[in-house]
């Protein structure tokens, strides 16, 4: 029973807690003589601040304090976390408050603690700052442009970083293509909106010095590094906790200033300190995804060959950099824009510039979502060039089926993938030649169907230590994993990974009780609290099943391995004779002989009668580092229908196949698919952060920035391939950004595709029906205007 | 100033005095102990704070404590006796409606408002019921699965 209990789609274990009502996110902590913190934020994009008075705000009912940048000098920068090596990386200042300049809307200029949240809100208003604007500019090429705004003055063109990624000939490429397709790409600003705001509460006990942090984090551990770093309370005196956290998406990685001011507050006042974002700081502050503009050539063979892809990016990083920024739109972007295809030669500059905007960090997919993008939308319009079926020029290109490490043109190792077997099992599900009949006989009915066909490969389970040492990343990125066997043999599992939603109290519950036979009710797994879980990296790169989940396996199978020593002993039969199956150590051919793992759990910490040189009690640790990154890939499908009238895009059929190697929980990867694709989607048709001409955040609330909404999808079907990763103990290769690399681009396929015959030129997402409908009468015009010249 | 009221929150009688401004969401909260119901937008756009004013779903971080004065308010905590789940708690474990669960207690608020006004919903009725609840999570398409389920267990009468 117990092995199947991997690959069972089991309801949730954390979910009792969550339905009820009772689970505890940050906002929900109450601490005796807790006091509330209020941000006061930048309204303009670039400025001076030539005056601050706190004293009318200090003066008000129930204020504790209002501080600006001259009273935290004892805070030091927001470190930033990825040097990325070889690419001229400058890194402008990143203070805590801003203390003479103001860089992008949602800047911190101030703080109150009050001792209700109301009064510290009340006292924002009666803090006085006076500011000369400055121009601003938000677009990353714009600001890349001599002559632009220039946002930190020993960092000409406001140039982050150059990098460039190279292999091949690329010159030769061009040289001898018989086609070269040229595009622009916009990918536009997104704001991630996790459902949950950000929020600290911090904790102080003079006494002993020490610091307590609640926070919406997704890494607790890195977080209390940066923490130590930036407030000088050493690291064996902080406490990080990551509660019930709701949602991330990349936007809850970075360490932010508001925490650490939080935490300034806290130490200084001696009273707990509260602070919680509401949305529209959310909107301005916290981090935000994307934001590239690339230009892009594929050059090919008549024949549908590739020949090389050559790119300039330029990435916009807002003010300042966050915490990982500089690796997003570089090594995880760059290195994987051969995508699943055989491609010879390739060179792309990415340019990270600042600009006047909030910084940008990952958002789901993460430099990803931008290299499949321009694969797959170079593919297309190869195809749409030299008049090939997008699949079978695909089919062309693809890499051929391998089982242990391809390696591509960017200098990347796939660990396995059999991406033609992918794409012909959905095409086979959707039917596609039936589909394009379809097609072509609405169209001479006037009506627009479009089909998208996209292929992905991601690279994710971040990832080698070794290597992330070597790209920059002041980290490690292994993972880490406690497994203890309690005298009745209910298991305690402490992961140094922190899910926030995606399930790994249950899939890290059925890893342990498909492993060692016990009941996965009996397995109670322990994350996000530095005091109580090993050092770990935390939550996000899909790696906490890849990497963190084989910490646990391997740990698991040490206790294991132990408790099978010590069924040996009591059995009074050699280690070699044991045999196990389903909770039980048995000795081979006589399976009444046996011990259960409850029993051995006994008996180990009774201790009575162990063997010779074996430990008391039943426990074990790993430390995992993985010997390579995991890539989990597979083909998207989506179906629309264009109304020409309207510019309308009615999403008719979505199919999602993704390989990410065996499913410990079919269900819960289906719901990690159904999630990202919608987040895709989100980017192709409605989703983007406007900033108007003089900075301002145009979209700063939920009304308006169009989130995805029930009503607005479509059901997705969910199928899947299975192809191990070979380096993974159990094959595992992480499945939480899969979605949102691929819905993307196919969805923007489907809708180009049913646009075709409208001569459309490409449109800039999102795909909105009045950008639509405009390139519909462009389109018409243009013909028109044709037509004419022949006549 | 302060204005006395009597809200009862989940079959308890709280008599408070509160700013007239206090949102109900607030008031809700900081009883003690029935933080459930959360605050996603401030602006009564994503869903989040849905309560249940005298059985009717409404949201209230745009509502005033004094408005409610008098008024009987269910939460997430109190839809269900304790111990016990309701249906669509039941229904959204079973088909995995949630993730992070921030958004589930309003999103099942406003799945208990959708099926009192049409306990017989379409899937399209289902989505369309719910426009107005935000989720980043699930996609919505396990939320959907999930009323239609509390839909056929409660026997298609209303909750």
């Amino acid at each position: 029973m117990s092995s199947r209990i991997f690959g069972s789609g089991i309801r949730r274990r954390e979910d009792p807690r969550l339905i009820t009502g009772t689970a505890l996110y940050t906002d929900d902590l109450t601490l005796p003589a807790m006091v509330h913190a209020a941000m006061l934020r930048s309204p303009h994009a670039y400025a001076r601040i030539t005056r601050i008075d706190v004293s009318r705000a200090k003066a008000a009912p129930g204020v504790l304090a209002a501080y600006t940048a001259a009273d935290i000098d004892a805070l030091k920068p927001v470190p930033c976390a990825w040097l990325l090596p070889n690419a001229n990386l400058k890194i402008a200042g990143y203070p805590c408050m801003a203390r003479d300049t103001v860089r992008y809307v949602g800047d911190i200029v101030a703080v109150v603690v009050a001792e209700t949240a109301y009064q510290a809100y009340d006292a924002l208003d009666l803090l006085e700052v006076d500011y000369d604007a400055l121009p601003a500019v938000t677009d990353p090429k714009a600001a890349a442009q001599p002559g632009a705004p220039q946002l930190h003055a020993d960092i000409p063109n406001n140039e982050a970083f150059h990098w460039v990624v190279a292999g091949g000939d690329i010159d030769a490429a061009f040289k001898n293509a018989e086609v070269i397709v040229k595009e622009r790409i916009v990918q536009q600003r997104l704001i991630p909106n996790a459902m949950e705001p950000r929020a600290a509460l911090a904790q102080w006990s003079g006494a002993s010095g020490e610091l307590t942090l609640w926070n919406t984090t997704q890494n607790p551990h890195i977080l209390r590094y940066l923490t130590s770093v930036v407030t000088g309370v050493p690291e064996d005196k902080l406490r990080v906790v990551a509660p019930e956290v709701g949602g991330g998406f990349g936007s809850k990685i970075a360490a932010y200033p508001a925490d650490f001011i939080t935490c300034f507050c806290a130490m200084t006042l001696n009273r707990p300190v509260k602070w919680n974002e509401t949305r529209s700081e959310n909107y301005q502050a916290t981090t935000h995804g994307r934001d590239h503009i690339q230009e892009v050539e594929l050059a090919a063979k008549k024949d549908g060959t590739i020949l090389g892809l050559r790119a300039e990016i330029w990435a916009g990083m807002g003010a300042y950099l966050s915490t990982a920024a500089p690796g997003i739109p570089t090594i995880l972007h760059g290195l994987m824009l051969s995508g699943v295809y055989n491609l010879p030669a390739v060179k792309e500059h990415v340019h990270g510039v600042y600009t006047n905007a909030t910084p940008v960090e990952a958002y789901r997919g993460a430099g990803r979502p931008e290299a499949t993008f321009m694969i797959e939308r170079m593919m297309d319009k190869l195809a749409s060039t030299i008049g090939m079926d997008p699949v079978d020029l695909r089919l062309k290109n693809m890499i051929p089926r391998f089982e242990n490490g391809h390696t591509v043109i960017t200098g990347l190792t796939y660990d396995s993938g059999d991406y033609p077997a992918g794409l012909k099992k959905i095409l086979d599900h959707v039917k596609y030649k039936e589909l394009r009949k379809e097609q072509a006989d609405a169209r001479k009915k006037g009506r627009y169907i479009g089909i998208g066909v996209a292929s992905y490969v991601e690279i994710c389970g971040l990832g080698p230590s070794q290597v992330a040492g070597a790209i920059g990343f002041q980290g490690g990125l292994w993972e880490s994993a406690i497994v203890r066997v309690h005298p009745t043999g209910k298991v305690h599992v402490f992961i140094g990974a922190s899910p926030h939603g995606q399930g790994e109290e249950t899939t890290f519950a059925q890893l342990v009780a498909s492993e060692i036979g016990v009941d996965t009710n009996d397995v109670k797994v322990f994350h996000g609290d530095t005091d109580v879980t090993p050092m770990g990296w935390g939550t996000y790169g899909s790696r906490t099943t890849a990497v963190g989940g084989a910490a646990l396996i391997l740990a698991t199978r040490k206790v294991k391995e132990k408790a099978k020593v010590i069924a040996a002993h009591l059995l009074e039969a050699s280690v070699e004779d044991m045999d196990y199956a389903d909770g039980r150590f048995f000795v081979k051919g006589s399976p009444d002989k046996a011990k259960t793992i409850q029993e051995v759990a006994l008996m180990a910490h009774l201790s009575w009668n162990m063997p010779k040189d074996v430990e008391s009690g039943l426990e074990a640790s790993m430390f995992y580092d993985p010997p390579n990154f995991t890539y989990p890939f597979g083909s998207h499908v989506a179906v629309v229908e264009v109304d020409p009238e309207t510019g309308q895009i009615d999403l008719k059929r979505y199919v999602a196949l993704d390989d990410c190697g065996p499913q410990i929980n079919p269900v819960i990867v289906e719901g990690q698919v159904h999630g990202g694709v919608v987040q895709g989607l989100g980017q192709a048709l409605w989703e983007e952060a406007v900033y108007d001409e003089n900075g301002q955040l145009v979209t700063g609330s939920m009304l308006d920035y169009a989130l995805p909404r029930a009503d607005t999808l479509c059901d997705i079907e969910v199928i899947s391939t299975v192809t191990p990763s070979p380096h993974h103990p159990l094959g595992l290769k992480g499945v939480g950004e899969a979605g949102t690399i691929a819905s993307t681009v196919t969805m923007y396929s489907a809708v180009m595709d049913g646009l075709a015959p409208l001569g459309v030129q490409p449109l800039r997402m999102p795909m909105t029906a009045e950008r639509v409908w405009r390139a519909i009468q462009e389109g018409k015009a243009q013909r028109a205007e044709g037509k004419a010249q022949k006549a | 100033m302060k204005v006395p009221v009597g809200i009862t929150v989940n079959g308890r009688r709280y008599q408070r005095d509160v700013e007239p401004r206090q949102l109900l969401v607030h008031f809700i909260r900081d009883l003690g102990g029935v933080t459930g119901t959360k605050i996603g937008c401030d602006t009564s756009q994503c869903g989040a704070c849905t309560v249940l004013l005298d059985g009717v779903a409404i949201r209230s971080c745009t509502c005033l404590a004094v408005q409610v004065d008098g008024s009987a308010v269910t939460t997430i905590e109190g839809l269900a006796p304790p111990g016990k789940l309701h249906p669509l708690q039941e229904a959204f474990w079973n088909k995995h409606g949630l993730q992070c669960g921030f958004c589930t207690p309003g999103m099942i608020l406003a799945s208990h408002e959708l099926l009192r006004q049409n306990p017989t919903p379409s899937d399209a009725e289902i989505r369309h019921g719910l426009e107005g609840n935000m989720c980043r999570c699930t996609g919505y398409q396990n939320i959907v699965r999930a009323v239609r389920e509390a839909s056929i267990t409660m026997g298609g009468k209303q909750p």
